[in-house]
């Protein structure tokens, strides 16, 4: 990675047209990743100083600036109260503290990663993305379009959801082969995302619609897992086939089923 | 460019340039403590505090440590001894590559856990990583420094 | 014994922890010059063209070395003896690259960017080869990876370039295809273990300055530094007398930086330029350009009788060197040679085989050294036995292994490369390891050949395996050590001993502090310098307890003497009448005495004509080679649907003789168990089909965390090995040698299925658990 000029704006307005205005800028979450990368960089833009590093609640939703470390989301008491701690656990895993206290939410996000751990979990919660110049866009849109924009924080809905989170890892830190979110609100509807397919995490649709229509025993949700692996796609890398990502997928959905209704 | 930090309690204004990683800033300010063994922020042997935290100094600008304060086993002697030597009773220091770093994650761990149990003290310092020792010997010594410093 | 046996803490201990600059990259001279490596990304091609103009004049570029200006000596890498095992086939840099990350040119620059900067502007032409990269067609293969004439071997070892063979070797006792014809069970298994990188924490660094007497100065990790300088001298075409090479601490090795490695591009910058130069590798380049353990394929067969009784053992090997022989013949010789004298008593063994070269990063030593690859086949094949002939594993063991006072034929058959030397075993505790680690593990409680209880999923099973090493290279290696006595009574214990963090200065010297039965403050220890230094061979082959202790208490003993006979001249008494307790010299009746303290000080400073200066010097080299013995078990509980499984105990029994350092020989256990379990069940070394590795950072190349580390339990047996240096044998390689096996076998007891290529992933597990199931 190069980088000509290093800039700490002051006001995100100022961050933005830097970002806008200047060809290959780059915004610098905590650089962790960024720092793998060969690119060269016009103008690194660090948010250090916009006051994004935050996790705070109100009476509907959690609220989690860009800037906030995944160590921070990881130990917070508010991230742990809800969603069954869904958001600590996915994260606790990912290398080390010592990188946990450097990676950011807007990182974790904006990079989307497909072995991501932290975009698989939130998939599964009622999230949104709130961009400086977008404003509040839907997980999954901002996951699937492309935007030259700032993440300012992303807002979690709550609304009683419960959550499961399952991932198989080689080590203990290494990245997924494979990872699980499955949410289930009050009426008996399910969200669930299968990620480090190794592609970015997806939902299982039809395991959702066949969810809704039965009863919450263990054979369903060995059934619907069975139907998850059946529908979503997987590769293979040198981390795992696809062959052995369908057998976890159908495990792994079936037993954060069973985690939920437990 | 250049920037303004503390290094081991000394204010400093240093030039850097903007791509530079703290880890070789720090090397080259005389922190040789600070251990240079991977490129991708995966072995934690260049761990250093950065305001009371542990970070990976080869994955962390040195540009974003503008204003903050850093410890490096440099400036930490009398500590790192306090710990090191139950390391090196248990027979924990062997290559003695990963261990400023390792001890600096210690020091940490003991401010931010209260009486972690064997599983918190290993998922607490898995980010750094040792060829040599197998760990066993790590965690008998910190364990047994954690029990006598009560 | 006061000072051994005793768990010293480790003399450099304190000083690596508070971060003292210890290690290469600290001792560099700030100002030096960086070399780089311009690296091949072509598995295999020949330079049509290469033209550095653009990049020489980049501003910051100090000087830039292709295979045109650099002397074209070939030579081999590997770091061993002499005359070397290994082909000759290496050159500095040559006009063909023959792996991805092999050596294209060497470019000095004054910073690392601008080094990188100028690297992309040296253009090259090449015409690319077809690669070989599948190690079972290498042979005869049309692509021929060393087509140049120079290489050669320093005695017969089967080389033929032409077909792509670094070596082959075959030796026979009794008539192994009659006696498996005749044996009433017969296993006939392949099994392969795949590549597997060092990682140690520090990458290999060097640095070189020119010193005031204009002699090259070599400051390198390594594990070698006399081996080192020999080979400095042959490539570069340069009297030896000219080059000093120093080991400072090293950050882990694991035999990775027995081989060398910048050295050579450091010592071409600095000779050219005359300034000081460094060349610390990236973590890429560890994995990528230096070594990696070597693949190997494993046919064996085992006849037996009904009874369990060992008939025949055959053993065909062949081995990937990748693109240079560095070790290739003795690491596969190893394979057998310290595996199959552990069943000692069958009518007719059989070992033989091939190193193929192929496009891929060269194989070297590493811990273990082909005794790992090949106790995987022979303890997994043991394992297969057992169960086929419904006997307990253990029982099996401990009916046909081998037993103090025996011998093996193989110890004198097979030795470095050639010719071994012929031992009687005079200390092996294998049977008291394998009843103690079976009470320590409960094995008569879990150990279940069938119906096992399947829980929430989980189920649980438990293996076993044997193993052995050997202690140095005997009428080969050697460790010589001086003593030199200084005023207020301490010593200097000059030892060419490399430690690399195995803490070898630590029990040098308390080998030494036994001898002379001082306190270990008193002997002040510097090793590893190629000037100040008597001759190490350096730290491989499980060598230095056994060979350099050897060496420190022969000359501890003669330093005893010493003060002993020079002693009794200063008191005026007979030397026979005249004792030494390690502070006072003095007669048998106590009559006459002087302190050391005070006589030490009087012969360096006011003897007026008897003063003199004590110094003794020895050296040893090892009649044979006692190999340490340990019985490994584990045991593991299986996700039955995942096939992800959890180490729950390892348990491991040694016999390492006496332990000279418990602390310390526990702390090599330890260490060694982890890399082994690591090789079991996490690391790979892979490539993609075009020979780049896809395993060349610790993101994808996965050593264990102290989160993978299952409840570990060693213990030694209370043994004592005549020939070693109070009863010592070595400790360094035997951890790592069963977790393949024994995890094998583990897995094999919970699910029944048997996993035959390593590492034993939970993929491998699963998807073999559905095809028994089909079936
Ligand atoms: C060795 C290693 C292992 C890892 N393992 C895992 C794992 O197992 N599971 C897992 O989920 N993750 C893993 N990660 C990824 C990690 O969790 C973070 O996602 C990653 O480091 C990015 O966070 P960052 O703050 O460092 O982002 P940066 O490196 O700073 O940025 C990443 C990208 O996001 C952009 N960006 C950053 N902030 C913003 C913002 N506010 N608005 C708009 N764009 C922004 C940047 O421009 C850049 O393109 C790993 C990372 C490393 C280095
Ligand atoms: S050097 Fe390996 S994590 Fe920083
Ligand atoms: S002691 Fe060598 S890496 Fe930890």
């Amino acid at each position: 990675m190069i980088i000509d000029e290093y800039k700490k704006p002051q006001t995100i307005e100022e961050a933005y047209s830097i970002l806008t205005t200047k060809k290959n800028s780059q915004i610098i979450g905590g650089g962790a990743y960024l720092r793998l990368s060969k690119k060269h960089i016009s103008s690194a833009i660090d948010l250090s100083n916009l006051k994004l590093d935050f996790i705070s609640e109100t009476d509907d939703y959690i609220e989690i600036g860009a800037m906030t470390t995944l160590r921070e989301l990881e130990i917070n008491e508010i991230t742990k109260k809800y969603f069954n701690g869904i958001i600590s656990n996915s994260i606790r895993n990912i290398v080390g503290v010592q990188l946990r206290n450097i990676a950011t939410t807007g990182g974790a996000i904006s990079g989307k990663f497909g072995f991501s751990d932290l975009i698989t979990a939130l998939s599964v919660l009622d999230c949104k993305v709130i961009l400086y110049k977008a404003g509040a866009v839907k997980l999954v849109d901002f996951i699937n379009q492309k935007y030259n924009d700032i993440v300012e924080k992303i807002i979690i809905r709550k609304n009683n959801q419960i959550a499961d989170f399952q991932a198989i890892r080689n080590t203990k830190t290494d990245y997924a082969i494979l990872n699980v979110a499955v949410s289930k609100h009050t009426n008996n509807s399910y969200k669930i995302a299968v990620g480090a397919r190794p592609g970015i995490a997806i939902f299982a649709v039809k395991a959702e619609g066949f969810l809704k229509t039965v009863d919450s025993s263990k054979e369903n949700a060995e059934k619907a897992g069975l139907i998850a692996s059946q529908e979503i796609k997987f590769t293979s890398n040198f981390r795992a086939s696809a062959e052995y990502r369908q057998e976890l997928c159908k495990v792994l959905v079936s037993r954060a089923i069973c985690n939920i209704n437990k | 460019m250049k920037i303004k930090l503390k290094i081991n309690n000394q204010d400093k204004i240093i030039d850097i340039r903007p791509d530079e990683m703290l880890l070789e800033v720090l090397r080259k300010n005389g922190c040789l403590s600070v251990k240079h063994g991977c490129d991708t922020g995966s072995c934690g042997a260049c761990t250093v505090l950065l305001d009371e935290k542990p970070i990976l100094s080869c994955s962390y600008l040195a540009a974003k440590a503008e204003g903050h304060s850093i410890i490096t086993v440099e400036g930490a002697q009398k500590k790192v001894e306090q710990i090191s030597k139950y390391l090196v009773d248990e027979g924990g220091v062997q290559c003695g590559f990963c261990i400023p770093g390792l001890v600096l994650t210690v020091m940490s761990m003991e401010k931010e856990l209260n009486n972690p149990s064997e599983e918190e003290i290993t998922h607490y310092l898995s980010g750094n990583l040792c060829r040599c020792t197998g760990y066993s010997s790590h965690t008998r010594a910190i364990k047994k420094y954690l029990e006598e410093k009560k | 014994m006061k000072q051994v046996n005793k768990s010293v803490p480790k003399i450099d201990g304190m000083g690596l922890a508070k971060g003292k600059p210890a290690f290469t990259d600290d001792l560099a001279d700030s100002n030096a010059i960086i070399v780089k490596v311009l690296r091949s990304p072509h598995a295999f091609a020949r330079i049509k063209n290469i033209n550095v103009d653009k990049a020489t004049k980049y501003p910051g570029v100090e000087c830039i070395f292709t295979h045109k200006d650099v002397p074209r000596n070939v030579f081999t890498r590997a770091g061993q003896g002499y005359p070397e095992p290994s082909p000759k086939d290496k050159f500095i840099l040559d006009e063909y690259v023959r792996y991805v990350g092999d050596e294209l040119a060497i470019v000095a620059a004054s910073t690392d960017e601008v080094a990188e900067q100028a690297m992309k502007l040296i253009e090259v032409d090449y015409e690319v080869l077809e690669p070989v990269l599948d190690f079972e067609k290498a042979e005869n293969n049309k692509s021929v990876i060393h087509p140049e004439k120079e290489p050669y071997t320093m005695f017969p070892m089967g080389f033929d370039a032409s077909k792509n063979i670094a070596c082959t070797y075959d030796m026979h006792v009794g008539d192994v295809d009659e006696v498996l014809k005749n044996s009433e069970v017969v296993i006939d298994k392949t099994y392969y273990t795949q590549a597997q990188a060092h990682v140690a924490i520090e990458t290999h660094s060097s640095t070189a300055y020119i010193d005031h007497y204009e002699r090259l100065n070599i400051i390198t990790s390594t594990q070698t530094p006399v081996h080192l300088r020999r080979i400095i001298g042959e490539a570069l075409g340069m009297p030896i007398n000219k080059i000093r090479v120093v080991k400072p601490r090293v950050g882990g090795a694991f035999g990775g930086k027995q081989q060398i490695h910048g050295e050579l591009f450091c010592a071409l910058v600095t000779l050219k330029t005359g300034r000081p130069s460094k060349c610390i590798y990236s973590r890429k380049e560890v994995f990528e350009s230096s070594f990696s353990r070597h693949a190997m394929r494993l046919n064996i067969k085992i006849g037996a009788e009904k009874s369990g009784k060992l008939k025949a053992i055959d053993l065909r090997v062949l081995s990937d060197t990748g693109a240079y022989g560095e070790h290739a013949l003795t690491v596969f010789m190893i394979a057998g040679s310290k595996t199959l004298p552990l069943y000692n008593k069958v009518d007719a063994v059989h070992f033989g085989g091939t190193v193929v070269y192929t496009n891929h990063t060269p194989g070297g030593a590493y811990r273990g050294y082909g005794a790992i690859q090949g106790n995987f086949a022979l303890e997994s094949a043991m394992d297969e036995l057992a169960n086929k002939l419904n006997i307990d594993p253990l029982e099996l063991r401990k009916m046909n292994m081998i037993k103090e006072g025996e011998t093996s034929e193989i110890f004198k058959i097979m030795g470095e490369g050639g010719e071994g030397t012929a031992q009687i075993i005079e200390s092996c505790k294998l049977d008291y390891c394998l009843k103690r680690g079976s009470e320590m593990i409960k094995w008569n409680n879990k150990y279940q050949n069938k119906n096992k209880k399947v829980i929430d999923d989980k189920v649980r099973g438990i293996g076993l395996a044997i193993a052995m090493q050997g202690s140095g290279i005997p009428n080969m290696d050697m460790g010589a050590a001086s003593l030199k006595l200084n005023d207020d009574g301490f010593f200097n214990l000059l030892i060419g001993a490399t430690d690399l963090g195995t803490g070898s200065d630590t029990i040098l010297a308390q080998i030494a502090a036994e001898a002379l039965n001082v306190p270990v403050e008193d002997i002040v220890v510097y090793s590893s310098d190629s000037d100040l230094t008597p001759f190490d061979c350096g730290a491989y082959a499980s060598s230095t307890t056994f060979v350099s202790g050897n060496g420190v208490k022969k000359t501890a003993e003669k330093m005893k003497n010493l003060i002993i006979s020079e002693g009794a001249k200063h008191l005026k008494i007979d030397v026979s009448d005249t004792i030494f307790d390690g502070k006072i010299i003095k007669s048998k009746d106590g009559e006459n005495s002087i302190s050391l303290k005070e006589i030490s000080k009087g012969w360096l400073y006011n003897y007026g004509q008897a003063q003199k200066q004590l110094l003794a010097v020895d050296s040893y080299v090892g009649k044979k080679s006692p190999p340490p013995y340990m019985a490994g078990f584990a045991e593991v509980e299986v996700d039955t649907k995942t096939g992800h499984f959890d180490i729950l105990n390892y348990t491991a029994v040694v016999d390492c003789g006496t332990t000279i350092n418990p602390k310390l020989a526990l702390g090599q256990m330890e260490g060694g168990l982890l890399q082994g379990i690591g090789m079991a069940v996490y690391e790979d070394v892979k490539y993609n089909k075009y020979g780049q590795m896809l395993t060349n950072n610790l993101m994808n190349y996965k050593i264990p965390t102290r989160e993978d580390v299952p409840n570990i339990n060693v213990e030694f047996a209370d043994s004592y090995e005549p020939s070693g240096p109070y009863g010592a044998k070595s400790v360094g390689e035997i951890g790592i040698d069963t977790p393949p096996a024994v995890i094998a076998n583990a897995i094999f007891n919970a699910v029944g299925v048997r996993i035959t290529d390593l590492p034993i992933t939970p993929e491998k597990v699963l998807l073999a658990m559905k095809k028994k199931q089909i079936k």
